[in-house]
Formats: structure tokens, sequence, C-alpha cells
């Protein structure tokens, strides 16, 4: 009997996966997906889970249920998606586990179920039909759309009125998922549904590539480091292949230690797969044997996917060995971050892959001549590596077609904060921060006005909401001062303090500074008392030079991109809201009334019902009053923690904040 | 007082975490990293062991004990809570809950509570942005908690 070849194997395992994968979504049994990644979590994904396969159970319908990642809609986790045989399958939003089991009911209708999965179909297209196909209220109110696939048979959902698909979703409509491919659609941790939708095949087209044309494929891509510099790939690769060795390394860089920013959790949680095809490409262009994944320990949940995701590709023999029976030899190991912000930078990463303090070094040399172990290395984030299947398959052309000036190709947000539709989106550079905002985002919670939008993170900038208009790319945003970074995009309203939040960034800064650079380790320092003093109303007018100094100093003073940019913040709010600052120096005053020694709580006694809920949560005592009868505030013992404020009931309102009456 | 199970587990595992490190130097992270998945924390014996293990001073290894923000050199509560302090959560009231929890359960983040009961720390971000404020406890992650969900959270740990 003829052995097959690796490939002929793998072709084979293709077909299978295919199949089962469209039996999975497609076939005589209901299907019920919960989006099981760590934001899903936080919703309590898990007992929702729980309560719908109890109820599920006890109504003796035989259904499958299957874990995916994150679609991006985080505002209306937990998402739950149903595939009833014969319907097309619905998305879901905000399932609870209280409301899990009615829900169950719901989807289900009323009258007799079947456990057999045969009589069940036609039980359920009856029971559309019967019931005029339209879903009650409850269901429909928590309907996001219809989620229908390529390759999924086409369906008409026989509901009156017809629901509209989930990509034409408002959040998902304006969107190009291309990283984000498969996050929230397959099962993170089964490798067929990654093949079944088409994974790998780039790495067989690249595999039957010579590197350099690999290489000139990702240049003409235009695809630049998603992880913050925005250094184009294509040459860095071209840079650690023509660099003498045999031995190279090849590092993804999944420290995602950004404040702020989720993208690469939610890829490694949704879709562990496309990063490391995206390693293998990567490998084969610069002819690396070996990876690592230096992942930041807070993220379990990537970890453990991560882990799973690489021993399947072990044992199909797209790591090891005669990878496909090409002869080429790669494999990838993770390794823990241990939670430093700095280790995001290259060479602070190496040192920490090589068990040191992660603190940078000068360049050069450069990685790509003296990297891991003094060996050429080329290190790429997790979104610029799970591009490249994409890439490779629909050519470079194809994706520089997105894009704006220098900036091509898409990138994911990570947008949260003061925003009705906070998650994680991939939108086409060059889109507006408006478009991204009011458009996916669907503007500010409680028509708020926008006061600004802090862009990539504690390096970042702070931009008022004069621009608006500005768009989302590399170059738009320095120009305005502030940075991409990884992508992480807070929206921040009038009940946001600019100083305070200057403030806050400095202080992260300031303790993950590595120390090595003194403007850095003392200059942060310093600039955070100024700050601090600001905020507690001890500000001087001096202070505004004094910070604008020391800012530059950090700036050209320090070796890597923690430094320089630490004073980013401060230097855009200095620049675009003065005025607060201002406010702070010499009027003692906190407009936004954040900052806890400049305003005081009160209760307004015409509001005040006497409920005491706000005299029992405070800590200190401070609050007195009858029952029944309004209360007081002693502003001496008061220590400003804000209990009472949470703790009156929204129907009084009767706890409120003004400015302290206190002058230094 | 020689610590005996740190050392136990520093042997067992150290051959298999030595595998593919060039030289044994890149070893003392991950050494540290499962001295604290056994024992919780990594105690002045146990930074003494490694680095007699590794041959390195004992300073070296301190160094990068102290460094690296994963590391606890005290030992935590039974049960462990971290506050996400990510630009989202503190912006939404995470700094707040920390205060309120700090107060409550009267330690500072970074401590454990006397009886050993509760530890508390800040985390720099949990990834969950658009659930703030987040906090985790004993690795089960809550978004939206608010003082007083905080307080009912805490109340039912067994």
């Amino acid at each position: 009997m003829k052995i097959a070849s690796d490939s002929q194997r793998f072709a084979l395992f293709r077909e299978e996966a295919k199949s089962a994968w469209l039996e999975l979504i497609q076939g005589n049994r209901p299907l019920i997906c919960t989006g099981m990644s760590t934001c899903g979590m936080s919703a309590e994904a898990a007992n929702s889970k729980k309560a719908m396969e109890e109820e599920l159970r006890e109504k003796g319908i035989d259904a499958r249920s299957m874990n995916v990642g994150c679609l991006g809609l985080c505002y209306a986790e937990p998402l739950v998606y149903i595939k009833i045989p014969g319907k097309p399958m619905i998305c879901y939003g905000n399932i609870t586990p209280e409301i899990a089991p009615n829900f169950i009911n719901e989807v289900f209708a009323t009258g007799k179920t079947s456990t057999t999965s045969a009589t069940f179909t036609t039980y359920a297209v009856s029971a559309a039909s019967s019931r005029s196909g339209s879903s009650s209220e409850f269901l429909r109110e928590r309907c996001l759309g219809t989620l229908d696939l390529p390759e999924m048979e086409k369906m008409d959902s026989l509901e009156d009125p017809a629901l509209p698909s989930i990509w034409e979703h408002p959040m998902i409509k304006p969107q190009i998922r291309i990283a984000l491919r498969n996050c929230g659609i397959i099962d993170p941790e089964c490798v067929e549904h990654y093949i079944a939708r088409g994974g790998y095949t780039a790495l067989e087209k690249a595999l039957g590539m010579p590197p350099e044309k690999v290489i000139e494929e990702v240049k003409a891509s235009g695809l630049r480091g998603r992880g913050g510099a925005g250094f184009p790939t294509g040459m860095k690769w071209e840079f650690c292949r023509r660099s003498p060795g045999n031995e190279k390394y090849l590092i993804c860089n999944a420290d995602e230690g950004d404040p702020g920013a989720f993208m690469d959790r939610s890829i490694l949680e949704g879709d562990p797969h496309a990063v490391i095809e995206g390693m293998l490409i990567a490998a084969h262009a610069m002819g690396s044997t070996e990876g690592f994944i230096y992942c930041r320990a807070e993220y379990p949940l990537a970890l453990k996917r991560l882990d799973i995701a690489l021993q399947q590709a072990r044992d199909l023999g797209l790591l090891g060995e005669n990878i496909l029976g090409t002869g080429m030899n790669f494999d990838v190991s993770i390794k823990d971050g241990a939670g430093a912000f700095v280790c995001g930078e290259e060479t602070a990463l190496m040192a920490s892959i090589e068990g040191r303090r992660g603190m940078p070094r000068a360049r050069p040399p450069f990685p790509a001549n003296a990297g891991l172990w003094g060996k050429p290395t080329n290190i790429n984030n997790v979104e610029t590596l799970s591009n490249l299947s994409s890439i490779i398959n629909q050519g470079g052309n194809w994706y520089s077609k997105f894009g704006i000036g220098r900036s091509r190709g898409t990138k994911t947000l990570s947008l949260a904060g003061s925003v009705r539709r906070a998650g994680l989106i991939e939108v086409p550079l060059g889109m507006t921060l408006r478009e991204v905002i009011y458009g996916i985002g669907g503007g500010i919670p409680g028509d708020k006005a926008c006061k600004a939008i802090l862009t990539g993170g504690p390096s970042g900038g702070c931009l008022p909401a004069e621009f608006l208009d500005l768009p989302v790319d590399y170059e738009s945003l320095m120009e305005k001062g502030s940075i991409m970074g990884s992508g992480s995009m807070i929206v921040v309203d009038e009940d946001t303090c600019i100083v305070d939040t200057a403030r806050f960034f400095l202080s992260f800064t300031q303790s993950e500074s590595c120390g090595k650079c003194t403007p850095c380790r003392i200059g942060t320092r310093q600039m955070l008392s100024a700050l601090e003093k600001i905020c507690q109303g001890r500000g001087e007018t001096t202070d505004i030079a004094r910070l604008e100094k020391l800012a530059n100093t950090v700036r050209s003073g320090s070796l890597c991109g923690l430094g320089a940019g630490a004073p980013n913040p401060v230097l855009t709010t200095l620049k675009y809201f003065r005025r607060e600052y201002d406010a702070h120096i010499l009027e003692k005053r906190c407009p936004s009334m954040v900052c806890k020694d400049l305003i005081r709580y009160y209760i307004d006694e015409q509001k005040c019902h006497g409920c005491g809920l706000c005299k029992d949560s405070c800590p200190v005592g401070a609050i007195s009053g009858e029952k029944k009868a309004a209360h007081v505030i002693d502003g001496n013992a008061c220590i400003k923690c804000g209990a009472c404020l949470d703790a009156c009931p929204d129907k009084f309102k009767a706890v409120a904040k003004g400015a302290a009456q206190c002058v230094y | 007082m020689k610590n005996k199970a740190a050392k136990e587990a520093t042997e067992d595992e150290v051959q298999e975490i030595l595998k593919g490190f060039p030289s044994g130097k890149g070893a003392t992270i991950p050494l540290l990293q499962k001295v604290q998945a056994e024992n919780g924390y990594i105690s002045a014996e146990a930074v003494r062991e490694v680095a007699d293990f590794l041959e390195l001073p004992e300073s070296e290894v301190y160094g990068i004990a102290t460094f690296y923000s994963e590391f606890k050199l005290i030992k935590p509560g039974r049960h462990h809570i971290k506050i996400c302090m990510g630009t989202s959560c503190y912006l939404g009231g995470g700094k707040e809950l920390l205060d309120h929890l700090s107060r409550e359960l009267e330690i500072l983040p970074g401590r454990t509570t006397e009886d050993g009961e509760f530890s508390l720390e800040t985390v720099a971000c949990l990834g969950c942005c658009s659930k703030s404020p987040v906090m985790s406890v004993d690795g089960r992650i809550f978004g939206g908690v608010s003082l007083s969900s905080a307080d009912n959270i805490l109340a039912h740990l067994d």
C-alpha cells in the first residue's frame, strides 16, 4: 500500500474538518455557541452556559454546545448564538445567567419537545411556521442579528419582519475583519474549525514560494508593526533574512501591557492558530527554526488556548521537523511574561526571555543582527502575525487596498471608556475618530459631550473632541502629538478630569520605568509629583513650565519607547486642555469634580428622603440624620470615598459633589 | 529555616525547565515562576536556594524577583483579590473600588490580612476594558463591580 505523503494526509484532514464543520453549523442538531473569552467570562458567560445546558437537559433537548471567542461586541456580553436546524444562526446579546433558562424556553418555543434530532428538525420547522415565524418580544429585544457565514446555506429566518444580519449591525458593518476573521466564530480550542475555514492554506502556499517572494508580498501589503512602533514588517524580515547565521529566532510579542488594550488577548483567546500560522510564514521567510511566544501571565486563558493550539499543530505535523514534508523545521515555545510593561520593548523583551531583568539596551546592534542570545532575531506583534495568512492568500496588493497614505490595511482598536458600544473592532486605517466613536461605538452614553480621546495608552496622547474628524492612522495621530500604539482608544466625557488622567498615566509609567535611564527614572517621578500637587490644589503657576521642561528632558534622554512616550499624555493635555490645568492651579477647582482634595460631597435636602442607605454605607460614620428626614454629611469627618453616592438610590439622586471650599 | 518544599519543587522541575536554554541563566524567571506556583509566593529562602542552584549571586535573583510585578514576596491570602487599574477601569471607578476594599480589609494593596484570609493587589490591565471596573478574585473575573457588589462578592466566598 502506498504511504500517503504528509501533505496528502493533511489534505485529507482538511476535507474531514470541512465536513465536520458544516455538519456542526448546519446539521440536524441544534447548536448553542457561547462567547467564552475573558470579557465574556467577566459578564458571567460561564454561568449562563451552565444555566442554558441545565434547561436543555431538563427539556430533553439534544443540542450541541460550543465555546467561541470574542466577536468584539463586548458591551452586549454574554453573547449566545443559536442555530436551530432549518433556521439561520441567530446572535443574541446580554444573555445573563438569570435569564438564560427563560431564553432557552423562548428559543425552543412551547409545546412538545423531542429528544431525537430527526423529529426535532420537523418539530422546529413546524413550530416556527405555526407561530407565523415571529420571535417573542423577549427574543427580539436581545437579538443582534443573524450570523450567516459564506460557507453556510442561505436561509430565510421565516421572521416577520425579517431579522437583520449581524454583518449589518452598526458596530460591525463599517469593519473590515482580517486579523479578527475567525474571532467569535470558531471554537478556539478546535483546530478543525480553523482548518475548515481555510486555515493553514496560506502556509502551504508560502512554503511553495521562495522566501524572498514571501517577503516581497508582505512588503507590497504595506503591513506595519501593529504593536505600536509601526515599522514596515517586510523590511524588518528582510534585515533578519539577510543577517548571516543559521540560527535565527522568531519572537511573537504577546506582552500586551498597555492598560486599555485587549486585541492581542482577544486574538489569542479567539483564534490562536492564526498567530501560529503567521509565525510559520514568518519563519519560512526568514529561515528561522525556533520561535517563542512571550505572553503576559495576566492572560491565563490566552496562555491555555495557545498551549492547546501549539500541541494540535505539532500533532498535525505543522510544527516540529519536516513540516508538511517540505523539510522545514520550526517549533514554538511559550514564555510566560512575569509582568513588566517595559518588556513590550524589543530589547527588554529579549533580556526577559534570557532570564534577566527586562531592561532595554541601546541599538545598534539591532535584534535583526544580534538579538536573543546574540543571534539574529525578529520580533512581531500578535496582530501583525495574524494578518499574514490573509496577505499570503489574497496577495499584498489586496491588503494594501485598505488604508490611507503610508498606513495600509486594517487596525484593530479596543474601544472603551465612555462609549455606548464598547468592544474590539477592526477598521481600515484612515477611518475618522468620529466614525469610530459615533458610528461604530454609538456615541457617548447619556448624550454627554465627548471631551477627549485617549489613543495609544500611557505613551500616547489625549486628543480633544475638536479632532473628531482626524483619520486614525499612524501619521495623523503622531502629527497631533499622540500615537497609534497598540490601538487602545478610550473615550472620555465631561465627567473625567484631564489633569487626573495625565496623573494616572504618569503614575503608571513612573512605576513601570525600569530605572536604567536617569531622565526616565527621576524625570517621571518629578513629573508625577508635580501633577499630584496640581490635583491636590497645591499647584503653582511655575509648575506648568517645569512640567514642560521635564517632559522634553525625559523624552529626549531615554533609550526606549517607554521613556520617550511617557511625557506624551502630559504634553498633549497641556497643549489642548491648558484651561483645566489653570482651573486647578489658579482657582483650586476641578471642573469635572474628580480630584478629591478639590471637591466635597453633600446631600441635597430637597431630594433626600431619609432612607438611610448612605448613612449605612459610610465607613467613617460621617453621615447623620433621622429616618425620613434629610441627612447631612459632616465635611470634616468625610473621607470622600464616594460610598454614599454609590448607595443613594437613582430615584432620589440626593448625594452630589460640589466644589470644596478649602483654600490652600 | 530551610524551605524544603521550595527546594524539592526546584530540584524536581529544574531539569525539565532547563531544557531549551543555551545557558542555565535563562532559567531564573521560569524557576521563580515554578516556585511561586508551588508555594504561592517567593520567600527569602526560596530566593537563596534558586540562587544557589543556578550559581548566581543572591542579589541578582532578588533583583529579578523584585523587578517583575508577577512575583509576590509576601505570602498571599487564602483569597487573592486583584483590582484592575487599566485606564478604562481607573476612569470607571477602579480607584474607588481599591480604596474601598483596602479600607474594608484594613490592608494596603500588596499586603495580606493578618488572619491570612485576603490579599489585595492591583494589576495593570486584565483586558476586559469594556466591563470596567473589573476585579479578579481567585482567578475569577467580575465586571462592572460597584462598591456594594464587591462586598457582596467577598461575603459569598467559601
